[in-house]
């Protein structure tokens, strides 16, 4: 097997929270990214899913208590300096985030914008950065990138400005490129233009792509492999055929079901469970989906069950898996 | 009168000011909503979708067409006359904390729109409040005393909700009204409408960008794009054999199991201040002639229920 690009082992995040309680957003969370490869995180909010890409990058708030390892191309990035690990954002992982609107600065013309990405990292003339600049614009298929380039992100629908970050992510051809929630935002014809212009690019570059989601048929329609987070934790990993054919994981299954899809019957009754995450700041013992899970039993609620591979390149994290596909 | 729909909409236009010019954000449109239905509109962002809304609700008043609500047009109608008019007609909205006053108990929000109505005495009102909360799917005794920042997502959609049914109208307006839930929260409150409806016998105008969610709900489906309505029909019908290339592109753009490279239409929706001539579709269609640009297509049904506006639709040959 290829050298994971990305290797990230008992991740744990935790926040101070009221009193002297501290919230665990992250509980030991391990996977490898490899070159080339899609994958997606998928989770509700709270899942950690975000949480847990930030603090790879070191993009988390002070106060945040990040432990564990995250290797890039062997580097360890856990505990470097935000001087250190400029050095690796960017030109090894960057990241694109849900709301361009608020990622850009709305009084710089988007060209000045990208530029100053490029020569942040490269030690380039004003002129070379602006004809990057524009190279880049058009990379992300920005019609008519020198007259955009002179535009303010006002201007720009909400689909060009996230090319626009695109862009700016792309400036120094990072090898892993994190999209958090990219498309979320957007409408679902948008929606398409994007995710095909991520494959597209990834290709071409040769990036491993991460897509962070709350939408599990993105996540299966885009990624080569799907990794579902529930508070905190890995549930399950598995290839994305694979997964969408034989669901494990109770949550998972839930998950699935509860998304309407246009092959239902209207008004059909759609399979929901009951009950919430529970409180970050107040880890159970058992399985922290037990107290929501239709098969939980007495073993469930007694300890957390490993996640581990149970079957060739599928992880699971339960006692008592289904054998569900996709109805 | 039996037969006649709840809700017919007519000609409807809503057009407003910004420094770029003039906004054509609702130019003409017109549908039925019978009782106990659910008509979907699915649109994207500028579609007029929300400013379609809002203008049946006459908040603001739009600028021409009919509304008529059980055969009143609520367009004619002002002040008190309009207010009671409205009464039988409500509507649940994205952001349920926007919706909410953050200083209110949940107990008080539920019963604002029965004293603003002057319905029943304190008593009979309180017991309406506990009613409704249980209706929802909250405990009156433990969610009836927060505020809604103690409340979670789903809980305070549930909270706007019961506000809503409160005044037991005929019709809600759902604009985008479970989009901000995750999936599984989603699902409860969409199984709570469908309860509703059944056990309230209520009709629906359920607006929303997600052609799947709006197709799980609905007995019609209608599509909007850039102000005008492109395809209305059968929700099954719209989704298996979908007349409008508009329709098929976004039927196309849902990520499906596995369905990893599919079409997607090229360009973005232009600018509603400055509209294509004829069909507004025809800058991102594959199927447009020139006349598409000279002559607007009218709506006319092709199938039993099912309409199109377009002069080269699907399933037809072109002529």
């Amino acid at each position: 097997m290829t050298e994971a690009l990305l290797e990230v082992e008992d991740l744990k995040v935790t926040f101070p929270g009221r009193g002297h309680r501290e919230v665990r957003a992250v509980d030991g969370v391990s996977y490898c990214v490899y070159p080339g490869q899609t994958l997606a995180i998928v989770g509700e909010s709270g899942s950690g899913k975000t949480v847990s890409c930030r603090a790879v990058m070191g993009l988390l708030p002070p106060g945040a208590v990040v432990t564990g390892s995250a290797r890039f191309g062997g580097a360890q990035l856990i505990g470097l300096t935000d001087e250190q690990l400029r050095r690796h954002r960017g030109a090894d992982v960057a990241m694109v985030f849900q709301d361009p609107a608020r990622s850009l600065n709305p009084t710089m013309r988007v060209g000045a914008q990208i530029a100053e990405a490029v020569r942040v990292h490269h030690d380039v003339s004003r002129v070379a950065a602006r004809k990057q600049a524009t190279d880049l614009l058009r990379l992300v298929r920005i019609p008519l990138p020198e007259r955009r380039s002179a535009e303010y992100p006002h201007q720009l629908s909400g689909g060009m400005r996230q090319r626009v970050m695109i862009a700016i992510a792309l400036a120094c051809r990072p090898r892993l490129l994190i999209a958090d929630e990219a498309t979320t935002a957007l409408d679902v014809t948008t929606q398409a233009q994007i995710m095909e212009l991520l494959l597209e690019l990834q290709a071409e570059l040769g990036m491993a792509l991460v897509l962070i989601s709350h939408d599990l048929g993105l996540a299966g329609a885009y990624a080569d492999e799907v990794i579902v987070m529930y508070a905190g934790r890995i549930v399950e990993q598995a290839p994305a055929a694979r997964l969408f054919g034989q669901v494990r994981m109770p949550y998972t299954q839930a998950l699935f079901e509860a998304i309407p899809r246009l092959e239902r019957p209207a008004h059909a009754p759609l399979p929901v469970i009951g009950g919430r995450p529970p409180d970050a700041a107040a880890m159970l013992d058992g399985c922290s989906f037990a107290p929501r899970c239709r098969l939980a039993a007495g073993d469930c609620l007694a300890a957390a069950p490993p996640l581990a591979e149970h079957e060739p390149g599928h992880r699971w994290a339960c006692w008592h898996p289904v054998d569900g596909g996709v109805r | 009168m039996t037969d006649a729909p709840l809700l017919q909409v007519r000609d409807l236009v809503h057009e407003f000011p910004t420094d770029a010019g003039i906004v054509h954000a609702v130019s003409g449109v017109s549908f039925d909503v019978h009782a106990g239905e659910t008509l979907g509109i699915v649109g994207e962002t500028g579609s007029g979708k929300s400013t379609l809304a809002r203008a049946v609700m006459q908040a603001p008043r739009p600028k021409a067409g009919a509304v008529l609500f059980r055969g009143t047009d609520l367009a004619t109608l002002r002040g008190m006359r309009l207010l009671r008019a409205r009464r039988h007609l409500q509507m649940v909205f994205q952001d349920p904390f926007g919706s909410l006053d953050p200083k209110w108990r949940v107990r008080d929000l539920v019963e604002e729109p029965l004293i603003a109505y002057r319905t029943g005495d304190r008593g009979a009102r309180r017991q309406r409040v506990d009613e409704v909360l249980d209706l929802v799917g909250l405990d009156p005794a433990g969610h009836g005393g927060r505020r809604p920042r103690e409340l979670s997502g789903g809980q305070a959609q549930r909270v706007a909700i019961a506000r809503a049914v409160a005044l037991s109208p005929a019709l809600i307006i759902c604009d985008e009204a479970v989009s901000s839930l995750d999936v599984l929260i989603q699902a409860q409150v969409l199984n709570l409408f469908e309860r509703l409806r059944a056990e309230l016998g209520l009709s629906y105008l359920f607006i929303a960008h997600d052609l799947a969610l709006v197709k799980q709900v609905s007995d019609r489906v209608a599509v909007m794009y850039l102000g005008k309505l492109c395809e209305v029909g059968p929700g099954e019908e719209v989704y298996r054999q979908p007349l409008h290339p508009y329709t098929r592109a976004l039927l196309d753009s849902v990520p499906g199991v596995g369905a990893r490279t599919r079409k997607t239409i090229p360009g973005e929706p232009p600018s509603p201040v400055h509209p294509p001539s004829g069909c507004r579709f025809r800058t991102r269609c594959p199927r447009a002639a020139q006349r598409c640009a000279d002559e607007e297509p009218a709506m006319r049904q092709l199938a039993a229920g099912h309409s199109v506006a377009c002069h080269f639709p699907f399933g037809v040959d072109p002529q």
